[in-house]
C-alpha cells in the first residue's frame, strides 16, 4: 500500500493505520489488503472485478470498510461491489473513496455497489468521497448505488463530496418493500469548474414504505451542479425530498425533483431552496464579532455539516 | 456611556424615519425605548448596532466615535443586538451559535444555563439546528441567550415580546429582571410592553422620529398610563 493511498484512507474513513473491522483496501484497482470476520465473508466476485460481501443474520454492532483510492493518472477504475445483509442485522458500511492526480491523463473510479437488504436489517452506509492532486489530469469519481430494501429493513446513506473532485454523476437508485425506509443525506460542496450530477431514483413499492432525500450542496466559483430526484408513490407511502443549494461566486444549481404518486394514498413532499447566503444570516453573525469571511465561511461549514 | 447627537435616517422615498435625534444612555441602567409603531424605535436600535448607517449625527460609545465603525468592529468593541425577528439557519445548532457568540467553546454546564435563563429545557435544545423547525418563541429565546451569551457592555433587544406567547412572556420579563441583577452592562430595550417599562431605570419615547420624552421611569412610567387610558379624540362624544 503506498503512502497516497494511507493518506487517502485517513481522509475517506476512521483508517489510523488498521480497521476495526472487516475491510478490503482497493488500490489502482487491486486488492492491497482484505480481512473478513466471523460475521461478514468478504470474497472476490467471480464473474466481474469487485466483491461479494455476505453479512451474516442478526449480525449487530460490526463494521465493514471497502475503501477505493486510484492514486495516479492514467487509472480508470471500473469496481462491482454486491452487499448481502442478513435477515435482522445491524451494521455499518464505510465506502470511501479518494482519487489523486498527479499527472496529465485523467485519473478515475467508477463504483457499483448493489445492496441486498433482509426483513428488518438495519445499514448505516457512509459515503465519502475525495479527490486530490495538483495536476492538470482530470478527477472524476462516478458512484452508482442500487438499494433492495426488504419488509421493515432501513439503510441510512450518508454521503459526502467536499471539492478536488472535477467531474462526478452520482446515480443512487432505491426500491422498498413493505415498511421499508430510506434515508439518505447528500453534501456536496463544488469549486473552481468542478461539476456534479446527482440522481435519485425511488420506488415505494411496499405498503408503508418511506423516503427521506436531503441534499444540500454549494456551488462556488465556476462551479456547476444537477440534482435530479425521482419519488415513485407505489402503495401507500410517504415520501420526502428536500434540496438546498447555495451558490457563492459564479456557481450555477439545477434542481429538478419529480414526485410522480401512483397510488391514492402516496403522500409525497418535496421542499427546494437555491440561492446565495442570505444577508441577514450574514448579518445575524457580524452582530456577534464574526467578520464577512468569517461568518460567510461558519454558515457554509454548518449547511455541510 | 453611549451617546446619539443629531442622528437623522430616512427611508429611499425621502420620508423621515429619525430626525434629529439626540440622546444620551447612561451605564449600567436599564433603558426602555417605547413609542408608537413606525416611530422610529428600531431604526434607531439598528442604528446604533451598525446594521443601519445614519446620514447625519455621530454615535459616541465610551467616549469613541463608532459612527464609521462597521457591524463587527462594533461587536467587538461590546455591542450586541438582538433581532426583531430572529435570523434561522440550516445547518447551525443551538450550540455552534451559543459558540459563536460567547467567542469560544462552551462547556456543557455554561449552555445549560444560558438557556436555563431564557426559559428552555436544555437537553431538547442543545443540539437542534436554528432552522424553520423551532416555534416562533423559542427561537426569540435563543435570539435572546446569544446575547446573553457575549455579556457585552450594551445589549439591545429589539421588541423581545414580538412573536412571544402571553405564558412565556412572563418568564421573559424574569429573565430581564434577573439579567440587571447580574450583568454590569447597560440594557436597551425596545418594548411596548407594560410590565417591561415597570421594571425600567429610564424611559425614551420615541415617536414621528424625534425623541418625545425621556427621564427616570418613575417620572416618565405615570404619563405613558395615564396618556394610554385617556379617551382620543376621536371616541369623545
Amino acid at each position: 500500500m503506498n503512502d497516497i493511498t494511507k493518506q487517502l484512507l485517513e481522509m475517506i474513513s476512521d483508517y489510523n493505520g488498521e480497521f476495526n473491522g472487516a475491510y478490503n483496501i482497493r488500490e489502482d484497482g487491486q486488492c492491497a489488503a482484505r480481512q473478513s470476520s466471523e460475521n461478514i465473508k468478504i470474497e472476490s466476485k467471480q464473474d466481474a472485478p469487485g466483491l461479494v460481501i455476505h453479512i451474516k443474520p442478526f449480525t449487530k454492532g460490526e463494521k465493514v470498510f471497502i475503501p477505493a483510492c486510484v492514486t495516479k493518472s492514467g487509472i480508470d477504475d471500473l469496481v462491482y461491489n454486491d452487499f448481502y445483509v442478513g435477515q435482522g442485522a445491524d451494521v455499518t458500511i464505510v465506502a470511501g473513496c479518494g482519487v489523486h492526480n498527479s499527472g496529465e491523463e485523467e485519473a478515475r473510479h467508477n463504483g457499483i455497489h448493489r445492496f441486498f437488504i433482509e426483513k428488518d436489517a438495519n445499514v448505516l452506509y457512509e459515503e465519502k468521497h475525495i479527490g486530490t492532486g495538483e495536476a492538470e489530469g482530470l478527477r472524476k469519481i462516478d458512484p452508482v448505488t442500487d438499494i433492495e430494501l426488504g419488509e421493515n429493513a432501513k439503510l441510512t446513506m450518508d454521503t459526502v463530496q467536499l471539492s478536488g473532485v472535477d467531474q462526478t454523476t452520482r446515480t443512487t437508485r432505491g426500491v422498498l418493500g413493505d415498511g421499508a425506509r430510506l434515508i439518505i443525506k447528500e453534501r456536496i460542496m463544488t469549486d473552481g469548474r468542478e461539476q456534479a450530477k446527482t440522481d435519485f431514483y425511488v420506488e415505494l413499492k411496499g405498503e408503508n414504505s418511506g423516503v427521506d432525500l436531503m441534499s444540500r450542496s454549494v456551488a462556488r466559483d465556476e462551479s456547476y451542479q444537477e440534482y435530479h430526484s425521482v419519488i415513485k408513490g407505489m402503495n401507500v407511502c410517504t415520501g420526502h425530498s428536500e434540496c438546498d443549494a447555495i451558490l457563492v461566486g459564479n456557481g450555477k444549481v439545477s434542481a429538478s425533483p419529480q414526485l410522480d404518486a401512483e397510488h391514492p394514498d402516496a403522500a409525497l413532499i418535496h421542499e427546494a431552496a437555491i440561492g446565495k447566503i442570505a444577508g441577514e444570516q450574514l448579518l445575524k453573525l457580524r452582530t456577534l464579532g464574526l467578520t464577512e469571511e468569517e461568518a460567510e465561511q461558519k454558515i457554509i461549514s454548518g449547511f455541510l455539516k | 456611556m453611549l451617546k446619539l447627537e443629531n442622528i437623522t435616517w430616512s427611508l429611499e422615498d425621502g420620508r423621515g424615519i429619525l430626525n434629529d435625534v439626540s440622546l444620551e444612555i447612561p451605564d449600567s441602567k436599564l433603558v426602555v425605548i417605547t413609542g408608537p409603531n413606525g416611530g422610529g424605535k428600531t431604526t434607531l436600535a439598528k442604528t446604533v448596532a451598525g446594521l443601519i448607517t445614519p446620514e447625519s449625527g455621530k454615535i459616541i460609545f465610551d467616549g469613541q466615535d463608532i459612527t464609521e465603525l462597521d457591524i463587527t468592529q462594533r461587536a467587538k468593541l461590546g455591542i450586541s443586538y438582538a433581532f426583531q425577528q430572529p435570523v434561522r439557519f440550516k445547518g447551525l445548532t443551538v450550540r455552534d451559535l451559543l459558540e459563536l457568540a460567547a467567542g469560544r467553546e462552551l462547556k456543557q454546564p455554561e449552555i445549560c444555563e444560558l438557556l436555563g435563563k431564557v426559559g428552555l429545557c436544555k437537553n431538547d435544545y442543545i443540539d437542534r439546528e436554528v432552522n424553520a423547525s423551532l416555534s416562533g418563541g423559542e427561537i426569540k429565546r435563543i435570539e435572546i441567550a446569544t446575547v446573553l451569551a457575549r455579556n457585552t457592555k450594551l445589549s439591545i433587544f429589539d421588541e423581545p415580546e414580538a412573536g412571544i406567547d402571553l405564558w412565556s412572556f412572563a418568564g421573559l420579563v424574569d429573565v430581564f429582571k434577573e439579567v440587571k441583577n447580574k450583568i454590569n452592562g447597560t440594557l436597551m430595550i425596545i418594548s411596548h410592553q407594560e410590565r417591561i417599562l415597570e421594571i425600567a431605570d429610564e424611559i425614551v419615547v420615541i415617536s414621528g422620529g424625534k425623541v418625545e420624552s425621556s427621564g427616570s421611569a418613575q417620572e416618565i412610567l405615570p404619563k405613558l398610563i395615564k396618556g394610554s387610558r385617556a379617551p382620543r379624540p376621536c371616541e369623545r362624544s
